[in-house]
């Protein structure tokens, strides 16, 4: 489904790489969990199998397209969640998602439709017409991922879906992608929640300085690494603090 | 078309949520407008009702002085103040407490009937119209007179004082060489043998509307120049508009979006567009309506309504086309008001909208050619004052257009640039 091969950004200014030849393959209608700590390059490899930026040198295909060649046909097939909150904030729920789906060339009827299947599954459909500067940190998470899966993508990346939002929002959120996904949307998220990735991810990879450390099944995972318990006991004795922490 | 049309809708959407915005963009230009007019107006009248107060030290006390102190209050443009002391008169106009003041030296008018009666006597000796008598001629000296200003004065109000003084000096000195003449070859006073009045007058023809005249007045000056200057400012609320956009991450997910750059500029064109337009009829309302009012002339709109409006959207499409490029290529808020705001009033200064560009030095006059302000004004200029038909206005038409599709296209292959994948 996602090639990616020797992927690698360095940005200008910067003496490290921090994506540093990677190479990943993801399976359709996969939950892949892109973990690691702050500067990993999560979001940077993120962002360029968006085509938010260029890579410094390698080359990725999402189900065998280019956007070299295939720019338009990608941005039909996937979706994307942006870390920070990518909407108009003077316009209500309902025009926010309005304009956006429009983006994607839904009109008429079914895009209001499925604007109010989703604003109702993801608890918001009372405030549809209510500004979006009036709306907490998790409801704007909602909106915020409404806006991105209107158009039906096979692949949907999310940066930090959850991030800076309470229990109750982050469960009906994951409750939805997992809904996605069963559906056949294929998810690749970052996060640093490791409780929730374990659950909620079929196969994560931990990057760290650009590279991936590991990856594989959670669980597989933890049994690889003896004397852990959780994907967090991994994660740290991976990237090397958990030693530091036990010094 | 579709998504065009989505993103002019939300475009309208986002404009209309904010009220403030939304005044300060209507009426601030009509504030303007009104402003500039009523300050700019009594520099176009003949008679005003403003008169400025200037000082006279009046040293001569006799026709010379009678005459240049009546037409100095005739002229209806001075409130002449009389003061005996020179000193005095000096230091009040150097301290700024009046515009100038115009020192009349002692025995003008009798030292200057003497010189014209000694050279008029030498003349007529020579034509043996008198017995030739041998008589040493007086040594008169030159007079001055001398006119203090303040030195805030502005040059092109010193420029005309001085010709009007020096013009009124001129007729005094002719009419005395005359009557000199007169008195010296007649014995009647009553004869009149030279007729004293000009001889070359000037008449100015202006351009008609039919059989009417088109006479330029503050209104039809100023409503096109400072329409064109409000239209200009809408690139600082468009470019913020962009910057905006990039800092709240909706342009992130617009870039991820299946829409080209040019359909979203699409639609804040369209926006924009309405909105320049809006301004501009209200600012003919204003002319029309509101200036009679107020004491102004009236905006004379006559037969040119629908040329103005061609004028009004190629000018608008300019300046929408600068805002979205400087809202494009800046990154913060802070770069692209300042810029944008400085930028306009550059560009009508180099336009031809603070002073005229024919008294313009002559680099300033080249560079006012490419000033997308300046086509405008001239295309305004010619529908308002020259009577222009719309072939008249085509070029500055076509150059508006061409301004607004180069800026459009380097914003597009600038966004494409920088975000190439």
């Amino acid at each position: 489904m996602i090639q990616i091969e020797q992927i690698s950004k360095k940005y200008k200014g910067s003496d490290n790489f921090s994506v540093s030849n990677l190479d990943l393959f993801i399976q359709e209608k996969e939950i892949f969990g892109l973990l690691g700590p702050n500067g990993a390059g999560k979001t940077t490899l993120i962002s360029i199998l968006c085509s938010l930026i260029k890579p410094t040198s390698g080359s990725f295909s999402i189900n065998g397209l280019t956007y070299q060649k295939h720019k338009n046909q990608l941005k039909q097939l996937i979706g994307i969640v942006p870390q920070e909150y990518a909407l108009y904030p003077t316009l209500t729920a309902f025009e926010n998602l309005k304009y956006f789906g429009s983006m994607y060339g839904l009109k008429g009827k079914s895009l209001d439709n499925k604007i109010n299947a989703a604003l109702e599954h993801l608890g918001l459909l009372p405030f549809a017409n209510k500004p979006i500067d009036t709306f907490s940190g998790g409801m704007k998470r909602r909106v915020n991922l409404i806006a991105s899966i209107l158009h039906d993508p096979k692949v949907l990346f999310l940066d930090e879906p959850t991030v800076g939002v309470d229990v109750q929002s982050k469960n009906v959120i994951i409750g939805f992608l997992q809904d996605l996904n069963k559906k056949g949307t294929t998810i690749i998220y970052t996060s640093h929640h490791l409780n929730e990735a374990e659950s909620f991810c079929t196969r994560v990879a931990i990057i760290d300085h650009g590279k991936i450390i590991t990856k594989g099944k959670p669980a597989e995972l933890i049994n690889e690494h003896h004397g852990t318990h959780n994907l967090e006991d991994v994660f740290l004795r991976l990237t090397g603090k958990a030693l530091r922490d036990h010094a | 078309m579709h998504k065009l049309w989505a993103s002019t809708y939300k475009e309208f959407l986002l404009l209309t949520r904010d009220i403030g915005g939304i005044a300060i963009l209507f009426i601030m230009p009509l504030v303007l407008i009104i402003t500039i007019t009523l300050i700019q107006d009594s520099t176009f009248k003949t008679v005003s009702d403003v008169k400025i107060p200037i000082l006279l030290v009046n040293n001569d006390n006799g026709s010379v002085s009678e005459t240049i102190k009546n037409g100095l209050s005739e002229s209806n443009a001075f409130e002449v103040i009389l003061k005996s002391n020179e000193n005095e008169a000096k230091e009040l106009v150097f301290s700024g407490k009046y515009q100038m003041a115009i020192i009349i030296p002692k025995d003008l008018s009798s030292d200057l009937d003497k010189k014209v009666n000694q050279n008029v006597d030498g003349i007529i000796s020579k034509f043996g119209l008198e017995e030739e008598t041998e008589i040493e001629p007086l040594e008169i000296p030159n007079k001055e007179v001398k006119l203090y200003f303040d030195p805030a004065t502005q040059v092109s109000f010193k420029s005309s004082v001085k010709n009007g003084i020096d013009k009124m000096i001129s007729k005094i000195e002719t009419q005395t060489i005359y009557k000199a003449f007169q008195e010296q070859i007649s014995d009647d006073p009553s004869e009149v043998i030279f007729e004293t009045d000009n001889f070359i007058t000037f008449t100015e023809i202006l351009p008609q509307d039919g059989d009417k005249d088109i006479i330029p007045n503050s209104v039809q000056h100023n409503v096109p120049a400072w329409t064109l200057f409000a239209i200009f400012f809408i690139i600082v609320p468009l470019s913020i508009n962009i910057v905006k956009e990039k800092s709240q991450g909706t342009f992130v997910r617009l870039r991820t979006n299946p829409v080209s750059y040019a359909t979203v500029l699409g639609g804040k064109t369209i926006v924009y567009l309405i909105v320049c337009l809006i301004q501009f009829v209200l600012m003919l309302l204003v002319g029309i309506y509101l200036f009679p009012a107020i004491g102004l002339p009236t905006l004379d709109i006559s037969g040119r309504l629908p040329l103005l409006f061609i004028v009004a959207t190629f000018a608008g499409l300019a300046a929408i086309g600068l805002g979205l490029l400087l809202g494009t290529i800046a990154k913060t808020q802070e770069q692209s008001a300042p810029f944008g705001a400085t930028f306009v009033v550059i560009l009508a200064a180099i336009g031809g909208v603070w002073v005229p560009v024919f008294i313009m030095p002559k680099f300033m006059q080249i560079l006012s050619n490419i000033s997308p302000m300046n086509w405008g004004l001239n295309a305004f200029y010619d529908v308002f004052l020259r009577n222009g038909s719309l072939l008249d206005i085509l070029p500055e038409l076509l150059l508006l257009l061409a301004f607004f599709l180069v800026t459009i296209l380097i914003a597009i292959a600038y966004n494409e640039k920088k975000n190439a994948v």
